[in-house]
C-alpha cells in the first residue's frame, strides 16, 4: 500500500520533471547555438565591410592624362616619371627621389603615385556588401542625385593589389605588405626566442627535474605567467627591450645607426617581447607532449646503457616533436594576433618602406587593423576589414597546418 | 691458458667500471636545460622589478600622492589628477558585463557539450568553439564597434547610446571568453565519473537532474576556477576596449557613455611616442603593476580552489 503511494507520487510529477527537463535542453542547446551565430555574425560583419560600393571623385580626370592616344594605365613607367616631374612642384618631386629615387622604383610604385599624387580620387560614400547587393538601384540613384560629378564603382577591398602594395595613407592604393612583412619578421625573432628556452624548459621540468621546492615554484610560475595579460608583457619589453637594451635592440653596438639617433622601438624589441609573451604557452604544451611518450621508450634506452640526453635527444624529442611543433604554431599563431604589447612596444604607425633588417622600425598586421579600425571615416574600415580577411586566413592556414601534423605524425603508444 | 683467460676476466671487468662517469657534455647540456627552465623566473622577476621601479618613480613625483590616487575620482594625467576610480569602474563595468553574458551562456554549452550532446555533436561543435578562441581580439574591437554599437543604438537611441561605450565592448568581451569559460568547465564535466550519473540514473533522475544535481556540483571547483579564470582574462583584456569602450577616462557606473578601462588608458598613453621619465610613462607601469597583481592573485585563488576543493574519485 504505502509501496504504491510513493509510485504514484513519482508518476505524479514525473511529467512536470520531463517537461522541466525538455525546457532546459532547449536553453543549453540554444546557447550553444548563440555561440555559433556570434561567429557567423563576426565572420559575415567583416566580410560585408570588404566589399561594396564605393562613390569617389578624381581631382584629375585620368582620361586627360592619356598621351598620344596612350591610356594612362598603359603609360611606360619613364612616361610615368615624366609626368610626375611636369605636375608636382620640383620640391615634392625631389622629396619623392630621395625617399627613393626614381629609378629604383618600379612601375606599379611609380603608378600608384600618379595615382595618390595626381589624380587623387577622394572617396565621397562608401556601401556595404549588403546594401550593394539588396539595392543597388537606390545607390545609384542616391549617388546620381547628391553627387553627380563622382563614380560609382563595385570594390573588393582585398584583391591581390591590397596584400602586395605598401602602406600609405590613401584609401584607394593602400596595401599591407608592409605590415605583412613586419608580422614576419617580429615572428622570426618570437620563435629564435622562445622555441629552443620553451622546449629546453619542458625537457628539465619534465625530464632531469626532481620533485623539490625550486622545481615546483617553476612549475607554478610558468602557469601563473601563462595567465599575465598580455599588456603587461608590453610593459616590460618597453622597460627592457626598448629602453635598457636600446644600444643592442636598435643596432647601435653593431655599428648600424648613429648612437643619436638610435631607438630601440625595432623589430628585434617587438619579436622579444612577443617571444616572452608566448614562452609559457611553449612550455606548457611542450611538456605535454613529452609527458606522452611512454615510460618504456625511456627505460629500453637506459637499457641498452644511452646516458639520459641520449634517451632525451634520440627517443623522447623525436617522439614528442610532432606534439612540440602542433602547440609552437598555436603559441606562434597567439604571438601574430597580438596588438596591445606591440602598440605598448611602440610600432610605428605610418612606416612605408618594407622591413629589411631586425633593427627596422615596424608595423604588424593587426597594428595596421587597429589603426584602421580607429579612423571615423568608412572607407578606412573596409580596409580594417579586408585587412581582418588576410590576418585570418594567415591563421587559419597556420592552424590548419597544426592540425595536420597532429594527425599525420601523431602516434598512439 | 687457463690463466690466461682468466687474465683476460679480470681486465674487462676493470674497463668495465660500473661507476658513473662524469661526462662533461651531459653536464653542459643539463646545465643550459635548468638554465632555460630557470629563465622563467627571471621573466617574473623582471615584470616585479621593472614595474615596480617605475611604479616606485611615479608615486615620488610630486603631482602624485597615494591616497589622492586611491580616493578621488579623475584621472586627468595633464592637470597632475591621478584618482584611479574612473579607470576602475570602467574595468569593472566591462567585466560585469562580459562575465554576465560568458558564465551563463559558456556553462549552458559546456554541460549541453558534455551532458547531451552525441559524440558527433561535439566533435564538430568543440573546434567550432575553439575558432572563436583562436580569433585575434582586435577582430573583436572591430565587431564590437562596427556591429554591437550600431545595435545598441538602435535598440536604446541615438541620443542614449554614445558611438563608444562600455557596453558593446562588455557585450563582445563576453563572446571572447565564452569559449574559455567552456572548454575549461567542459573538462570539468568530463572528470566527473560516469557511475555517478549511472547511480543518478538508476535512482529515476531525469537527465537534467542528473546534469544539474549531480555533475556540476561534482565538478563546481573546476567550474569556480574557470569563472576566476575568465573574470582575470576580462580585467585584462586589451584591444576591444581600446577600439569600443572610448578615449578618456570618466567616472561612470552607465554602460552607454564611453570610459576607459586601465588597459584601454595604457594602450591610448603608449600609442604615441612615449618619452621616457615623463609621468605618464612611470604611470602605465604603476598601471600595469596593478593589473599584474590583480590577474596574478585571481589565478592563485583559482588554483588553489582547483587543489584544495578538487573531488578525486578512483
Amino acid at each position: 500500500m504505502k509501496e504504491k503511494t510513493i509510485v504514484q507520487g513519482f508518476a505524479n510529477n514525473l511529467d512536470a520533471r520531463n517537461r522541466k527537463g525538455v525546457i532546459w535542453h532547449v536553453i543549453f542547446q540554444a546557447s550553444t547555438v548563440v555561440g555559433i551565430l556570434a561567429l557567423i555574425a563576426l565572420m559575415l560583419n567583416v566580410i560585408n565591410s570588404a566589399f561594396g560600393y564605393v562613390a569617389y571623385e578624381a581631382r584629375v580626370d585620368p582620361d586627360s592624362l592619356a598621351v598620344d592616344g596612350t591610356a594612362l594605365e598603359e603609360q611606360s613607367k619613364e612616361q610615368l616619371v615624366a609626368l610626375l616631374q611636369s605636375t608636382l612642384s620640383s620640391g615634392a618631386y625631389n622629396k619623392l627621389d630621395n625617399e627613393k629615387p626614381f629609378v629604383d622604383r618600379s612601375r606599379e610604385e611609380v603608378f600608384q603615385l600618379v595615382v595618390e599624387r595626381i589624380i587623387r580620387p577622394q572617396v565621397v560614400e562608401v556601401w556595404n556588401l549588403w546594401p550593394s547587393l539588396t539595392q543597388p538601384d537606390e545607390i545609384r540613384a542616391t549617388v546620381t542625385k547628391d553627387h553627380p560629378e563622382t563614380e560609382l564603382d563595385f570594390v573588393s577591398w582585398l584583391t591581390y593589389d591590397f596584400v602586395t602594395r605598401p602602406q600609405t595613407s590613401e584609401p584607394f592604393t593602400a596595401g599591407v605588405r608592409t605590415a605583412i612583412l613586419g608580422s614576419l619578421w617580429t615572428i622570426l625573432f618570437t620563435i629564435l626566442l622562445a622555441f629552443p628556452i620553451g622546449v629546453g624548459a619542458a625537457i628539465y621540468l619534465e625530464e632531469y627535474a626532481s620533485d623539490n621546492w625550486l622545481n615546483r615554484i617553476i612549475q607554478t610560475n610558468i602557469n601563473n605567467l601563462a595567465g599575465v595579460p598580455s599588456i603587461v608583457y608590453g610593459i616590460l619589453g618597453l622597460a627592457i627591450f626598448v629602453r635598457t637594451l636600446e644600444p643592442l635592440t636598435s643596432g647601435e653596438v653593431f655599428g648600424l645607426v648613429d648612437p643619436t639617433t638610435a631607438n630601440g622601438r625595432t623589430v628585434l624589441s617587438a619579436g622579444l617581447t612577443l617571444g616572452l609573451l608566448v614562452l609559457p604557452i611553449i612550455i606548457i604544451n611542450a611538456q605535454e607532449a613529452i609527458r606522452a611518450v611512454p615510460r618504456s621508450l625511456r627505460n629500453a634506452s637506459f637499457g641498452v646503457g644511452a646516458t639520459k640526453w641520449q634517451t632525451v635527444w634520440s627517443h623522447v624529442l623525436p617522439n614528442a616533436l610532432p606534439g612540440i611543433l602542433t602547440g609552437t604554431i598555436l603559441a606562434v599563431s597567439r604571438a601574430i594576433g597580438e596588438t596591445a604589447p606591440l602598440v605598448v612596444v611602440g610600432a610605428s604607425t605610418a612606416i612605408s618602406f618594407d622591413p629589411d633588417s631586425p633593427f627596422s622600425k615596424f608595423t604588424t598586421l593587426p597594428i595596421q587593423i587597429y589603426q584602421w579600425t580607429s579612423r571615423p571615416q568608412d572607407e578606412f574600415q573596409s580596409l580594417a576589414a579586408a585587412s581582418i580577411l588576410v590576418l585570418l586566413v594567415l591563421l587559419l592556414s597556420l592552424n590548419a597546418s597544426a592540425v595536420l601534423l597532429r594527425n599525420r605524425f601523431s602516434r598512439r603508444f | 691458458m687457463a690463466e690466461i683467460t682468466l687474465k683476460n676476466a679480470e681486465k674487462k671487468a676493470s674497463t668495465f667500471n660500473l661507476r658513473r662517469k662524469p661526462r662533461l657534455g651531459e653536464t653542459i647540456i643539463q646545465g643550459l636545460l635548468f638554465f632555460s627552465g630557470f629563465f622563467s623566473i627571471f621573466v617574473t622577476l623582471g615584470i616585479v622589478y621593472e614595474l615596480g621601479k617605475e611604479a616606485l618613480l611615479f608615486f615620488q613625483m610630486p603631482e602624485v600622492n597615494i591616497l589622492a590616487t586611491i580616493t578621488t575620482t579623475e584621472w586627468k594625467p595633464h592637470v597632475g589628477k591621478f584618482g584611479i576610480w574612473p579607470l576602475l569602474t570602467s574595468t569593472l563595468i566591462t567585466t560585469l558585463i562580459a562575465m554576465a553574458i560568458a558564465i551563463p551562456l559558456g556553462m549552458s554549452v559546456a554541460v549541453f557539450l558534455s551532458e547531451y550532446a552525441t559524440p558527433r555533436v561535439r566533435t564538430t561543435l568543440k573546434p567550432i568553439l575553439e575558432v572563436l578562441a583562436g580569433i585575434p581580439t582586435i577582430v573583436y574591437g572591430y565587431f564590437a564597434l562596427t556591429f554591437m554599437t550600431p545595435i545598441l543604438r538602435e535598440i536604446f537611441g541615438r541620443d542614449v547610446v554614445q558611438i563608444y561605450n562600455t557596453g558593446s565592448a562588455g557585450l563582445v568581451m563576453g563572446i571572447l571568453i565564452l569559449p574559455l569559460i567552456t572548454s575549461m568547465t567542459e573538462d570539468a564535466l568530463s572528470a566527473v565519473p560516469r557511475s555517478l550519473r549511472e547511480a543518478a540514473y538508476g535512482m529515476g533522475a531525469t537527465k537534467l537532474e542528473v546534469a544539474l544535481q549531480i555533475v556540476v556540483p561534482a565538478a563546481l571547483s573546476g567550474i569556480a576556477a574557470a569563472i576566476i579564470v575568465g573574470i582575470s582574462r576580462a580585467i585584462g583584456e586589451t584591444m576591444i576596449v581600446a577600439v569600443a569602450a572610448g578615449a578618456g577616462p570618466n567616472f561612470t557606473f552607465s554602460p552607454f557613455v564611453g570610459a576607459e578601462t586601465i588597459t584601454g588608458h595604457i594602450v591610448r598613453i603608449s600609442g604615441g611616442d612615449l618619452s621616457y621619465d615623463s609621468i605618464d610613462y612611470n604611470s602605465i607601469f604603476a598601471l600595469g603593476l596593478f593589473l599584474f597583481f590583480v590577474t596574478l592573485a585571481l589565478n592563485i585563488i583559482s588554483q588553489a580552489i582547483v587543489r584544495r576543493f578538487r573531488e578525486v574519485y578512483e
